[in-house]
């Protein structure tokens, strides 16, 4: 297990893009701590704020996390990453495979363009969890995400394929969605806002937007295998699917192939 | 392949059973073959569809399929936790069985209250299942995606139908090394003991995994010979062994013999055609003395057309693991 440990609170924002099992891996000890992670001309090097121990395995711990270490485990392809506390914005971003935690709190645009593995955020996210940022075409592509504290605003916004899984999200949560599946303990204001197809899940929500209609109770072959799926990651959200449900279609205002599932 | 024979064997002095075995082979030939799973809110909704689909299915050359019942399915063995039955459909070549797949789960799974669909086995090839018959759902249908227990990506679409959805897997899978027509004859003395012999071959036959008998019951009567008197005729009677034409030239069948019954065996392995045939044979001789059993040979067309040939010779010998 290789670890990171941060000495002290990094002086600038940093961009852990390419800190990863893999890429570490490659390196000695000494080219490691050589890796440039600064945003500024500043040039923060790795070994400036982190104390490095590398043992060329697939696991790596990032033990003292802080908001301002940005993109962590981006673009990870296979290893694990844990970060003990919490890590700026864009974690996960773009990831293919592998599993990333982060014990603490996430920044915004957390699994933006994931398209494997699974990201967990034991604390709470910020805004555009599992969203898209701006110009992306995508949100989470695939990947699984897991926020196990509360979502901010437009979680899972564009998000084209995979599985969000929040205690809670704010307003627009699962906005604009091309696909995949947000299950919620609750929502805020206007869920599925704009979404084409995809499926929400929630036990409390805001406003509904009016472009969402009631379509009834149904005991679909779908939810068995949605709830078998679900059960596997959280069985709280899966327990959901166990309540006497209404389903929502909508985004009336588009193709409309989205549903919300309001658990009673 | 419906029942088939060739030209009349010699006797031998194989036994099993106490039962004469004649020294001959089945032959059989390499068909494309798939299995699906298809669920319902009952066990008794899940077979009304799965007999329905497996219906006119005997013979591919005159039904384009061969489909039968191979396992009924508990509720913690399908993907949905309802009860099941698992269905495998054989056709000549891959393009013929997807045409029949499409058409049987469109015409009988999809019109069945409650059904769904799912792929039953795993294979090279990918026939194209739910994401043709979506169109169907006009537009409305949606598509999606989820891991099974395995952790596999599976796709499923949900078409709006009266009852709620059809769920169906967006694509099967055909596999490669599928058998046909695998056989046995068995030369009985009345038609209810031979009956009742063909029965219990069938039964044993029907329990190897991967097997199917698609004749009614399991059981034909009118195995055919390739070609016939009448111009244009592709296969007729199998004059050799209709025990009406014996004493005639060419009559197979010996003096005391009434009636011969054929059990025909499709498999998505040859294995399974051979374990099948072995299980039907066992089990109709040991029982036969009771039951007026004279002997049991296989049909084949001589050894040139098809490319699996199953020597009655070796599946006397019990399957590995059960001597003793």
């Amino acid at each position: 297990m290789s670890t990171l440990t941060l000495r002290e609170a990094p002086p600038e924002r940093l961009d852990l893009l390419h800190i990863n099992p893999l890429s570490l891996g490659a390196l000695s000890q000494a080219e490691a701590e050589r890796l440039e992670v600064g945003t500024s001309r500043r040039g923060v090097k790795l070994g400036d704020v982190f104390t490095v121990s590398l043992d060329r395995s697939g696991t790596l711990v990032i033990a003292g996390g802080h908001e301002r270490l940005d993109r962590v485990g981006a673009a990870l392809s296979e290893g694990t990453i844990v970060v003990e506390g919490d890590v700026g914005q864009r974690l996960g971003a773009g990831m293919a495979a592998g599993s990333l935690t982060v014990t603490g709190r996430a920044g915004p645009y957390a699994g933006s363009g994931a398209t494997g593995g699974t990201i967990t955020i034991e604390g709470d996210a910020g805004d555009y969890a599992g969203g898209a940022v701006y110009g992306a075409k995508t949100g989470l592509d695939g990947a699984t995400l897991i926020v196990r504290g509360q979502a901010g605003d437009y979680c899972g916004d564009r998000m084209r394929k995979g599985t969000i899984l929040v205690g809670g999200a704010g307003a627009y949560a699962g906005a604009r969605m091309i696909a995949g599946t947000l299950a919620a303990l609750e929502v805020g204001d206007l869920p599925g806002f704009g979404m084409r197809r995809g499926t929400l899940v929630t036990g409390r929500h805001g406003a509904l937007a009016p472009t969402f209609v009631e379509t009834g109770s149904h005991d679909l072959v779908f939810l068995r295998l949605l709830g078998r799926h679900l059960r596997a990651l959280s069985e709280a959200h899966a327990d959901l699917l166990a309540r006497p449900l209404t389903r929502y279609s909508g985004d009336l205002a588009t193709i409309a192939k989205g549903e919300i599932w309001v658990a009673g | 392949m419906s029942g088939v024979t060739s030209e009349p064997h010699p006797m031998s002095d194989l036994t099993l059973n106490g039962i004469r075995v004649i020294d001959t082979f089945a032959e059989a030939f390499d068909v494309a073959g798939t299995a699906i799973v298809v669920t319902n809110d009952t066990a008794k909704w899940a077979m009304i569809a799965a007999t329905t689909m497996t219906g006119f299915a005997t013979s591919v050359i005159g039904c384009g399929a061969e489909a039968g019942i191979d396992a009924v399915l508990g509720p913690d063995e399908t993907p949905d936790g309802r009860p099941g039955v698992r269905i495998l459909l054989f056709g000549f070549e891959p393009n013929g069985l997807k045409d029949q797949l499409i058409k049987r789960v469109g015409q009988c799974i999809l019109t069945c209250p409650g059904t769904a669909c799912y792929a039953g086995v795993d294979g090279p090839n990918k026939i194209k299942l739910g994401g043709a018959i979506r169109y169907f759902g006009d537009g409305f249908a949606i598509a999606k995606r989820m891991p099974d227990e395995t952790g596999k990506e599976r796709r499923y679409w949900r078409i709006p139908v009266m009852d709620g959805e059809f769920l169906c897997e967006d694509s099967v899978r055909a596999v490669e090394g599928a058998v046909g027509g695998g056989n046995l004859l068995f030369l009985g003395r009345t038609h209810a003991e031979t009956l009742k012999v063909a029965e219990i071959a069938v039964e044993a036959a029907a329990a190897v995994p991967g097997a199917i008998l698609p004749f009614p019951g399991g059981i034909v009567r009118s195995g055919s010979k390739v070609g016939g008197r009448t111009k244009g005729m592709m296969a007729s009677t199998n004059d050799a062994y209709c025990p009406t034409l014996k004493g005639r030239a060419g009559s197979a069948l010996p003096p005391e013999c009434g009636v011969v019954l054929e059990i025909v065996i499709d498999a998505l392995t040859s294995q399974g055609v051979a374990e099948s045939m072995r299980a039907g044979l066992h089990a109709a001789t040991a029982i036969g003395e009771r039951h007026g059993l004279i002997a049991v040979t296989a049909g084949n067309y001589g050894g040139n057309l098809g490319r699996h040939h199953y020597h009655l010779r070796d599946l006397i010998a019990p399957a590995a693991g059960q001597e003793g």
